[in-house]
C-alpha cells in the first residue's frame, strides 16, 4: 500500500537516511523502531510531504507522491501524528477534530460568511462526525477544554481523533505511547487495534518495545539512517545486529 | 440559553446601542468622530482577519485603504463615474492586487512578512505622493462627491453615521461568522500549527492568500467610505504611522476577537481627540501599548473585559443563590 523506495536525505552534511526501503502491506499494523536519531521521524516527514528527499521515490498505491504537499496527501487518505505534540492549543478538543474534517466538507467563503442554509447543515453534520470521533477515542468528557490545557497522554489522543476524523486510509503515528502511563499504554494498543478493524492501514514509530512487540506484524528497525533489517516481532527480537544497535555495541 | 443565541442577543444588542446613539448624541462633533471609529472598525475587523485568525501580519494595510480612498476620489472627481460602482471597482481591484501579490508574499514567515508588507506599504504611499497628475500629490485631492441614494445624499454627520454603521455591522456580522466556520477554524489552526493544520489537508498558503484578499477588499472599502465622507483625501492618511495605528488598534482590542476590534478602534479613534500629546508622540504612544498589551494582556482588552464580565456572573449568582 505505501512504498518507501531507496530513500536518502541528508542535512547538510548529515546524512539522516541512507538508502532506505520500508515497505506496508495494506491493513497491517507496522512499526517503525531504532535508538535516537535513526531517522524515524525524518522518514515520516520525508512520506508526509513535510520535508522532500535527496533521492528515492514515495509511492501510494502504485502512485508517485513523492513530492506531493502534506494537503494532498490528506485528501488521499494519508494522515500522521506528530512526535512533539502539534495541536491547535487555542481551540476546543472539540474544535480540533472538527478541522479533521475540513477535507470531508465545502462551504467556501461566502456561504460561511451568509450562513447559507448549506453551510449551516454541514456545520451540524460536521459537529455530530466529530462528536462521534471523540466518542471512538473516548474523550466526549473534555470536547469543550482547551487543547492545549489537556494533559499530556490525552493530547496524544486528540491527535488520533483529530486525524481519525479524516477518515483516512493510512494513518502514520510518531511515538504515541512518549509520556503515556501503562495504563494508557493498554489502552493505547487497544484503540490502535481497533482503529486497524475499521480497514485502516497504521504505521507506527515507538520506543515502547513492549507495545510494538504486542500489536505490529512486521517491524523495520532503523540505526543510524540505515536500515538494519525487517520482520516479524520475534525474528527482530531474535537479530543480534538489532540487539547490538541498541546495547550501542558495533 | 445556547451559545448560538447568546451571541445573537449579543450582536443585536451591540448594533441597537449602536443605531440609537445618533439620537442621544446630538452634538454633531462626537457623531463626527463615532464616524471614524466605524471606518477604523471595519479596518481593524479586516487586519484581524488576517493578524488574529491567520496569524499574519501586515504593516502595509494602510495602502488598501488608501487605494480604496483615491480609486473613489479619482474615478468619481475625474471621470464622473457612479460613485457605487467605484466602490465595488476600488475593492476589488485592491482584492486583485493582494491576491496577485498574496501568492509570493504569503510565502514568507514572521519578520520577513513583516518586511515585506512595510516594503509594500511604503512603496504605495510614495505612489500616492508622487503621481500628482492623479492623486493631487501631497496636498491631496479634493471634491470627492457624498454618496447618495435617489434623494438622500449622505453630507453631514449623522447621515454618514448610519451610512458607516450600518456597512461596518454588517462587516463585523459577516465576520463573525466566518470566523465560527469551518474556514475561521481552518485560519485558527494555520495560526496554531501551520504544519499540523497542512496534515488535515488545509492549504495554507492558498488560505493566506485568501484572506488577505479578503482583508484588502474590506480595507479598500473602508477607504472609499472615508473619501465619501470626508470628499477630501491626502497621502498623510496612508502612511507607515497609520499601518502601525490599525496593528496597535487590532492588539490592543484583542487578537482574534472581532468586538475586541471595534474596542480597539474606538480607544485609538478617541484618545488622540482628548490627549494632544498624540499629535506629536502617537508613534511612541502606539508602540508602548503594544508593549503592554503584549506583556500583561496577550488576549487584549476584550479579554480583560470578559473576564470581568465572568467575576460579576458569578458574584452576582453567588448573591442570588444565597438569597434563594
Ligand atoms: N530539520 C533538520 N535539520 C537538521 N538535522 C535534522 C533535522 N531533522 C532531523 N535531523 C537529524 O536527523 C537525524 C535523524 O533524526 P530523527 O528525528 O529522524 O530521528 P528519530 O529516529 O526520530 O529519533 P527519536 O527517536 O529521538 O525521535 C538526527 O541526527 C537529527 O539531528
Ligand atoms: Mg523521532
Amino acid at each position: 500500500m505505501l512504498r518507501a523506495k531507496n530513500i536518502t536525505k541528508t542535512f547538510g552534511g548529515l546524512t539522516a537516511l541512507d538508502d532506505v526501503t520500508l515497505n506496508v502491506a495494506a491493513g497491517s499494523i507496522t512499526g517503525i523502531i531504532g535508538p535516537n536519531g535513526a531517522g524515524k521521524t525524518t522518514l515520516f516527514n520525508i512520506i508526509t510531504g513535510i520535508y522532500t528527499q535527496t533521492a528515492g521515490e514515495v509511492y501510494l498505491d502504485d502512485e508517485n507522491i513523492s513530492f506531493f504537499p502534506p494537503e494532498t496527501l490528506a485528501r488521499m487518505g494519508l494522515v500522521r501524528t506528530f512526535q512533539n505534540v502539534e495541536m491547535f492549543g487555542q481551540m476546543t478538543v472539540l474544535e480540533n477534530v472538527m478541522v479533521g474534517l475540513h477535507t470531508k466538507s465545502r462551504s467556501g467563503f461566502l456561504s460561511c460568511a451568509f450562513k447559507l442554509p448549506r453551510q449551516i447543515r454541514e456545520e451540524k453534520l460536521i459537529k455530530e462526525k466529530s462528536i462521534r470521533w471523540l466518542e471512538f477515542t473516548d474523550m466526549t468528557d473534555l470536547a469543550g477544554m482547551r487543547a492545549d490545557s489537556l494533559p499530556f497522554g490525552k493530547s496524544r489522543l486528540l491527535e488520533i481523533s483529530r486525524a481519525m476524523a479524516l477518515e483516512p486510509r493510512i494513518i502514520l503515528l510518531d511515538e504515541p505511547a512518549a509520556g503515556l502511563n501503562s495504563r494508557e499504554t493498554l489502552q493505547l494498543a487497544e484503540l490502535i487495534r481497533r482503529i486497524r478493524e475499521l480497514g485502516i492501514t497504521v504505521v507506527l514509530v515507538e520506543h515502547d518495545m513492549d507495545l510494538v512487540m504486542d500489536i505490529c506484524e512486521t517491524i523495520f528497525v532503523l540505526n543510524l539512517g540505515k536500515k538494519l533489517t525487517q520482520g516479524t516481532p520475534r525474528e527482530v527480537q531474535e537479530n543480534p545486529a538489532v540487539i547490538s544497535a541498541y546495547l550501542g555495541v558495533s | 440559553m445556547t451559545k448560538e443565541k447568546r451571541q445573537i442577543t449579543i450582536f443585536l444588542i451591540f448594533s441597537f446601542v449602536l443605531l440609537v446613539i445618533p439620537f442621544s448624541l446630538r452634538e454633531s462633533y462626537l457623531l463626527n468622530v463615532m464616524v471614524f471609529i466605524g471606518i477604523h472598525t471595519m479596518l481593524a475587523v479586516a487586519l484581524n482577519l488576517l493578524m488574529g485568525y491567520a496569524g499574519q501580519i501586515s504593516l502595509g494595510h494602510a495602502a488598501f485603504f488608501g487605494m480604496g480612498a483615491y480609486i473613489s476620489g479619482i474615478f468619481t472627481t475625474r471621470f464622473g463615474l457612479d460613485p457605487w460602482l467605484v466602490i465595488i471597482m476600488a475593492a476589488l481591484c485592491a482584492a486583485a492586487i493582494a491576491f496577485a501579490m498574496g501568492f509570493p508574499i504569503l510565502k514568507l514567515k514572521g519578520h520577513y512578512l513583516a518586511m515585506a508588507t512595510l516594503g509594500f506599504g511604503i512603496i504605495i504611499y510614495i505612489i500616492f505622493n508622487e503621481t500628482v497628475n492623479w492623486t493631487g500629490g501631497p496636498s491631496g485631492l479634493s471634491g470627492i462627491p457624498n454618496l447618495k441614494i435617489g434623494e438622500l445624499v449622505f453630507d453631514n454627520d449623522f447621515h454618514n453615521y448610519y451610512l458607516v454603521w450600518i456597512i461596518t455591522l454588517g462587516v463585523m456580522l459577516l465576520s463573525i461568522n466566518l470566523s465560527q466556520s469551518r474556514i475561521g477554524r481552518a485560519l485558527r489552526a494555520v495560526h496554531d500549527s501551520e504544519v499540523a493544520a497542512r496534515v488535515m489537508g488545509i492549504n495554507a498558503w492558498v488560505l493566506k492568500v485568501q484572506i488577505f484578499t479578503v482583508s484588502a477588499f474590506i480595507s479598500a472599502m473602508a477607504g472609499s467610505l472615508y473619501a465619501h465622507t470626508m470628499t477630501f483625501v491626502a497621502p498623510a492618511s496612508f502612511g507607515f504611522n497609520f499601518s502601525v495605528e490599525l496593528v496597535t488598534m487590532v492588539v490592543v482590542g484583542g487578537l482574534g476577537s472581532i468586538y475586541g476590534s471595534f474596542l480597539g478602534a474606538a480607544i485609538l479613534t478617541t484618545l488622540p481627540e482628548f490627549l494632544r500629546v498624540f499629535e506629536d508622540f502617537d508613534i511612541i504612544i502606539y508602540g508602548l501599548m503594544l508593549i503592554v498589551i503584549t506583556m500583561f494582556m496577550p488576549g487584549g482588552l476584550i479579554s480583560g473585559l470578559q473576564l470581568l464580565s465572568q467575576k460579576f456572573f458569578l458574584k452576582f449568582k453567588a448573591k442570588a443563590d444565597k438569597g434563594a
